[in-house]
């Protein structure tokens, strides 16, 4: 019947299992879509404003609150903008701690996406606690992993949601080398936990769909990036983050509170797992491409459902990553490096689970903050998104509504998107007449 | 003979960052035996399932900030035979509450490069400005093990065992060495509400008050102290400005050591 309709519209006026508040509108017209409409209304909160007045020491607790899975990335970035300003060179174990907690948020976050929100989709469940009656030992494997990660955040950072540990110049207190060899051997699991949930998931059912992005992503000289590195790009892209403003631009849209950003020049573009995967695949352990090799997932991988195989690579990735830290780790002499504030302005980015997090700030002398700018993940892939939409839609136009609106909350459900980080950031409306 | 009702749980975001109803997704250990003694009826980050209401239990988070949201929660509350609104921002305003002290069109053009697509109230104000309240569990974000305490009380019909003490219960229960007397580090500690388990002070800082005031605290004494320490007007204006800065307590302290 639908497909003998020349135009009709589906809304979907709450997305589910996305973080935060969103909607998605498409018209179709003769099979066309001939509008879409990522529509954030989660309402402003205007962080970047009243951060004006604030301390510089203040940003991490602070830009911590724009997101609650993943707070770290809002930490890490404000941190090492701040240090930027003073020019202070973080090494050794404390730049190692970092790492650690940042891993914590990537298991913790991506696994909550694999398993909780996204794999639902694709065994046809409407979550993942009905999913849980037929696969008791998947959801509750996955829930141990996710615990896993949680530990590290709260050893490293002092809890799980909005650590407190975490300051510019380092922490406040560091762990014992005894604290993080606790977790030896739940992280030798959680490897080998993280292995199976990856081939498990690698068995999903794919939509034979591809699209040719430009990824960005943050490249380092000799890791898979989490705190540091350049800005680089599939399409010859290579800056250092200081000139992310010079590279990108940010447009404001009538239907969202999140703002677009766009390549200059160039037009939308992809962060996230599989940009990292993408461009840092050299960079992952041995463990993780021979996985990636098994699994037949190699890059370029341009098929944005695959992302939920990816984030198991990562979430390997952060696993074997955390289990190097542990054992190599050696209590500094000092938590943190004392530094005294300076006028200037400062750029921090990190990888955060969903995409780079790009956070810029100017100080006075006394370390009052007097503007800041902040690029969030979920609203530098929302013109991503929409494309995705556009252009996967037509495909699958002759669905009856009901299966078509899953399919397209699936196709966004690939982003992980996180609504309430684009802070300054979903419900479908598909409009078929 | 019907079968027995389970509990229909409902959850409701506002302006927010989700941490407080991930905690829920956190309770890694209880989230399976949860999900067994309470239908859960309506709970978008978790689930595409939805189902009508009336519900038993309705667990708010995040403040309100836009006339729609302010006739939403009215909604709701007809709905829901016990409202528990959980976190800062739905007990206090939370970190947005900040615009409560500015200018929100200031705000506006600052952030939005059309502000004229950005509609919003001047304040952020939490739940209760709007409607009964049954519990409000405080914290930022709220601690999972007293959510999963209290849903438990509000299903089997008892009051619950949450401590209104301060936080400086907490630091002697733990045996932590008191960071204002033994380092003279500033902490909110003395007028804030217990539940985080002391986590600042045990990592050697202050507490910055992120569970918001306790019952009647005696903020004054508390910002003679930090005077006495060598903490400025403006620290002291920030230190009872930030998660619960809408609350009528810290509010009214903090606007006693602004400049004029």
């Amino acid at each position: 019947m639908s497909n003998a309709k020349k135009s009709r519209t589906i809304k979907v006026d709450y997305m589910a299992r996305v973080e935060g508040e969103g909607a998605l509108f498409l018209k179709i017209r003769d099979g066309k879509v001939s509008d879409v409409k990522l529509k954030i209304f989660e309402p402003p909160r205007f962080f970047e404003a009243f951060l004006r007045g604030r301390k510089w020491t203040e940003a991490p607790d602070i830009t911590a609150r724009i997101c609650g899975i993943c707070p770290i990335a809002y930490q890490s970035s404000s941190i090492s903008a701040m240090e930027s300003i003073v020019g202070a060179k973080i090494d050794g174990p404390i730049r190692e701690l970092r790492r650690l907690v940042y891993c914590g948020e990537w298991i913790e976050s991506h696994v909550l996406h694999m398993a909780m929100l996204h794999a639902p989709d694709f065994l046809g469940y409407e979550d993942a606690i009905q999913m849980a009656k037929d696969h008791p030992d998947v959801v509750k494997n996955a829930l141990r992993l996710k615990k896993i990660g949680n530990e590290l955040m709260t050893v490293v950072g002092g809890r799980e949601i909005h650590p407190i540990n975490l300051r510019v110049g380092g922490f406040y207190r560091t762990p014992t080398k005894k604290q993080l060899l606790a977790m030896r051997d739940d992280l030798l699991w959680a490897c080998d936990a993280s292995v199976a949930l990856t081939k498990l998931v690698s068995t999903f059912e794919f939509p034979d769909f591809e699209r040719d992005y430009e990824f960005v992503a943050m490249r380092h000289p000799g890791e898979y990036p989490l705190w540091e590195g350049r800005l680089v790009s599939n399409r010859g892209l290579d800056i250092p983050i200081e000139d992310f403003f010079k590279h990108f631009e940010e447009e404001h849209v009538k239907h969202s509170t999140s703002l677009h950003s766009f390549v200059k020049l160039r037009g939308a573009y992809h962060v996230g797992p599989l940009a990292r995967f993408n461009l840092n695949f050299d960079r992952l352990t041995p463990r993780c491409r021979e996985l990636a090799q098994e699994i037949g997932v190699t890059p370029p991988c341009t098929n944005p459902f695959k992302s939920i195989v990816v984030r198991g690579f990562e979430t390997l990735y952060a696993c074997e990553e955390s289990l190097r830290i542990i054992e190599s780790y050696e209590e500094p002499e000092k938590p943190f490096i004392e530094l005294a504030p300076r006028a200037g302005r400062g750029h921090g980015c990190s990888e955060a689970p969903r995409g780079i997090c790009y956070h810029t700030y100017a100080i006075d002398d006394n370390g009052v903050i007097t503007d800041a700018r902040i690029a969030p993940p979920t609203a530098q892939n929302q013109r991503t998104m929409e494309e995705d939409l556009a252009a996967f839609v037509p495909r699958h136009a002759d669905l009856p509504d009901d299966k078509l609106t899953w399919r397209c909350e699936q196709a966004v459900r690939n982003y992980d998107p996180c609504i309430s980080c684009s802070c300054h950031f979903l419900r479908l409306h598909v409009d078929r007449d | 003979m019907a079968a027995a009702h389970k509990p229909k749980l409902a959850v409701w975001k506002f302006a927010s960052c989700d941490g407080c109803q991930l905690s829920l997704l956190d309770c890694e250990d209880e989230l399976l035996a949860v999900a067994d003694a309470v239908e859960i009826a309506y709970f978008p980050e978790a689930t595409r399932a939805v189902v009508k209401g009336p519900y038993d239990v309705s667990l708010v988070e995040g403040s309100i900030t836009t006339s729609h949201d302010a006739e939403r929660i009215q909604k709701i509350r007809k709905q829901s035979k016990c409202v528990i609104t959980i976190g800062a921002c739905a007990t206090s305003g939370g970190i947005q509450a900040l615009r409560n002290f500015a200018d929100v069109a200031e705000y506006t053009k600052y952030v939005y490069a059309s502000p004229g697509y950005i509609s919003t109230l001047a304040a952020s104000t939490p739940i209760s400005s709007h409607i009964y309240v049954d519990f409000e569990l405080q914290g930022c974000p709220i601690n999972k093990l007293q959510l999963v305490e209290v849903l438990n009380a509000f299903l089997h019909g008892h009051k619950p065992n949450v401590a209104s003490h301060s936080l400086c219960i907490e630091c002697k229960r733990r045996g932590i060495p008191c960071v204002m007397v033994a380092q003279g580090i500033p902490c909110m500690g003395p007028v804030t509400h217990a539940g985080c388990g002391s986590i600042c002070p045990s990592y050697n800082r202050g507490c910055y008050s992120c569970y918001g005031p306790m019952e009647t605290p005696n903020t004054a004494s508390l910002a003679a102290w930090f005077g006495k320490l060598g903490t400025d007007r403006a620290d002291v204006v920030r230190k009872f400005r930030t998660f619960y800065a809408g609350k009528d307590a810290y509010r009214k302290e903090s606007e006693r050591h602004e400049q004029r």
